[in-house]
């Protein structure tokens, strides 16, 4: 090495040795990767805004399905996923804050650890997996089901709000705990009453990121709540959903149902950045805010 | 101060009980869960393991009219398309993170690091639209061809860029698998650069090391463990991804050395063959079969790289 360095201080041709042209290269060979990345992201919305937008309508938005050739719109799957979502959300969020505080405040620390492994596990679990499963526990003996749906959705968010409340209160300083212990509370009150409020950004963030992974979530569904071309309020009852929707009429050969399915890709599309959007916005604050305490 | 007087003393008896109680509940959720997903794969699958027993993973066969179903194509079309999509992935995701970490301007670096993850959020839905309508026809008109005339005459590769250029088949899997995990290895990666002391990579630049030399002799063996974790954990979510891949893969039961013919992957045949078998069947339990054979994979290679991640969260 040092030879290699005297040998270079005598080089006139700094600039052009090799060593300074592997850099330029890896340099350069870095933007390139940057800009491939940039230039399908790019391509992606364009071709998501171009094919969807123009069949954003009302007529599209509060119309409901139609069998092929007749006018339809994406009504039912769009209130069958908000129902489907706010229902997993539902499931998901006490369970897995309750599974965060556990994680955070248990007292047997193997115990403790290998959750959080099995919690990290699930968590790239592949997802049709996660179908199957409900489709064995639930379907099998109750048919399919907007609540089976709804099921697996939880189960695939349940790790990710478990993981990120246990994150957010491992935060907390522990001055604010022992705090509340030295007024005489005793723990659940700390916990829920301490703890948790001053943690919230980190909570309603990972609430916000598993929302946003289970709306456009389909492998699941497939196997659960089957998707419907009728309306439907009953959750005991197969519901539709616009992945499901995009599934059917993406592969179909008619042009009316390929658009629907853009138009379909593109609003969930926006709700997802949107959520993951806000989400980030909101860490950044929170961060900014720490930073100025 | 309010809040911590009890009001009474049966709420004091009662609610320390059931905060233990329901946070053990929803702690123990989370294993039973995962357990209970091992073991119903299996059971469900077992009338399927009983009847092809070891064949099931080593034959290539899939005839539901002779009610003969076997894992072997779709199990060498899954550890294929994940493969390619890992080693497409790698130089990608470690020139983003390179440029991100280090290259960059802090606040630029910032702003492209939240665009380069919003590809992260898109479902792999509308990936696999994407794919099929825009990436398809890409593949078939210009990069097949260019790789069959480039490739067509070397022997032995040859075998693997021969047949119809028609867009759909493994490589276009493994490169929409790269595109659904490059973000993901990414952000693994830069979280590590960014873990390395500043001292090391400073002491370093003061010998004259360019920033390459840096990168490739300081910062990358001091984390090696979190970046080889980080690309395993990615390769874990390509192996299970669906419907990103059964939009592009052709959906063929056919195995070939052709990286251009349509083949399948368990997780694109569980999808598609669903619908069409009934409860009960041994098709149904080929099905749930499958489904075990990947949670096995997934859960071998999950497992490693969680062990590999833990490792660095220790030695930090």
């Amino acid at each position: 090495m040092s030879q290699k360095l005297q040998k270079l201080h005598g080089n006139k041709n700094y600039l052009l040795s090799w060593r300074f042209i592997k850099n330029r290269l890896m340099t350069i060979f870095a933007f390139v990767t940057l800009g491939i990345m940039l230039c399908i992201l790019v391509s992606i919305l364009t071709n998501l805004i171009i094919n969807g937008f123009s069949g954003l309508s009302f007529f599209t938005l509060f119309h409901m399905t139609a069998p092929q050739g007749l006018p339809g719109g994406l009504l039912n799957p769009i209130l069958g996923s908000i129902i489907q979502v706010g229902l997993a959300t539902l499931i998901a969020v006490p369970l897995g804050i309750l599974g965060g505080v556990f994680l955070a405040e248990c007292p047997n620390k193997k115990l403790s650890a290998s959750i959080r492994f099995i919690a990290d596990m699930m968590m790239s679990v592949p997802s049709i997996l996660i179908g199957l499963f409900v489709y064995i526990i639930l379907v099998m003996t109750m048919g399919y089901s907007a609540f089976a749906g709804a099921c697996a959705l939880a189960i695939l968010a349940l790790p990710v709000i478990a993981r990120t409340t246990e994150e957010a209160l491992n935060m907390v300083p522990v001055a604010i705990h022992e705090a509340g212990f030295a007024l005489g509370a005793p723990k659940w009150k700390v916990v829920f009453l301490v703890c948790l409020p001053a943690a919230r950004g980190g909570v309603i963030t990972g609430i916000l990121l598993a929302i946003s992974r289970i709306a456009g979530e389909t492998a699941p569904l497939l196997f659960t709540s089957l998707g419907n071309s009728d309306w439907s309020w009953n959750i005991f009852k197969p519901m539709a959903s616009l992945p499901l929707v995009i599934y059917q009429y993406a592969d179909s050969a008619d042009d009316i149902w390929i658009n629907l399915a853009w138009t379909a890709a593109l609003l969930i599309t926006i709700f997802v950045l949107c959520l993951n959007l806000i989400a980030r916005i909101y860490v950044d604050r929170r961060r900014k805010k720490d930073q100025s305490l | 101060m309010a809040i911590f007087q009890s009001k009474n003393r049966k709420n004091n008896q009662i609610l320390p009980y059931l905060f233990t109680s329901l946070t053990w509940c929803s702690g123990a959720l989370i294993i039973l869960i995962f357990i209970g997903l091992i073991i119903e794969l299996c059971w469900q699958g077992r009338q399927a393991f009983s009847v092809f027993g070891f064949e099931f993973i080593t034959s290539t066969t899939w005839n539901p009219v002779k009610q003969q179903y076997s894992a072997g194509v779709s199990l060498i079309g899954t550890l294929l398309s994940s493969c390619i999509g890992v080693m497409l992935a790698l130089p990608l995701s470690f020139g983003c993170a390179y440029c991100l970490s280090e290259l960059m301007p802090r606040f630029i670096a910032r702003y492209m690091t939240a665009t380069i993850q919003l590809l992260a959020a898109i479902p792999s839905i509308i990936l696999g639209m994407w794919g099929f309508f825009i990436l398809v026809p890409l593949m078939s008109k210009y990069v097949q061809p260019f790789l069959k005339q480039v490739f067509g005459n070397v022997p032995y590769v040859e075998i693997l860029f021969s047949g119809g250029t028609f867009g759909v088949g493994i490589l276009t899997a493994g490169l929409i698998l790269a595109i659904m995990i490059t973000p993901f290895i990414t952000a693994m990666m830069q979280e590590s650069f960014a873990n390395t002391p500043s001292m090391l990579k400073e002491s370093a630049y003061s010998l004259g090391a360019t920033k390459w030399e840096v990168m490739r002799h300081v910062t990358l063996p001091w984390v090696q463990k979190g970046v080889i974790g980080g690309i395993v954990l990615g390769w874990g979510r390509a192996l299970g991804e669906t419907m990103a891949v059964t939009f592009v893969i052709g959906n063929a039961h056919h195995a070939g050395w052709s990286l251009f013919t349509s083949s399948n992957t368990i997780a694109s045949l569980i999808a598609l063959e669903f619908s069409e078998s009934t409860a009960g069947s041994l098709k149904m339990s080929s099905l749930m079969a499958l489904g075990a054979v990947l949670m096995m994979i997934s859960f071998i290679v999950l497992f490693c790289s969680q062990l590999l991640l833990k490792q660095v969260l220790k030695s930090r």
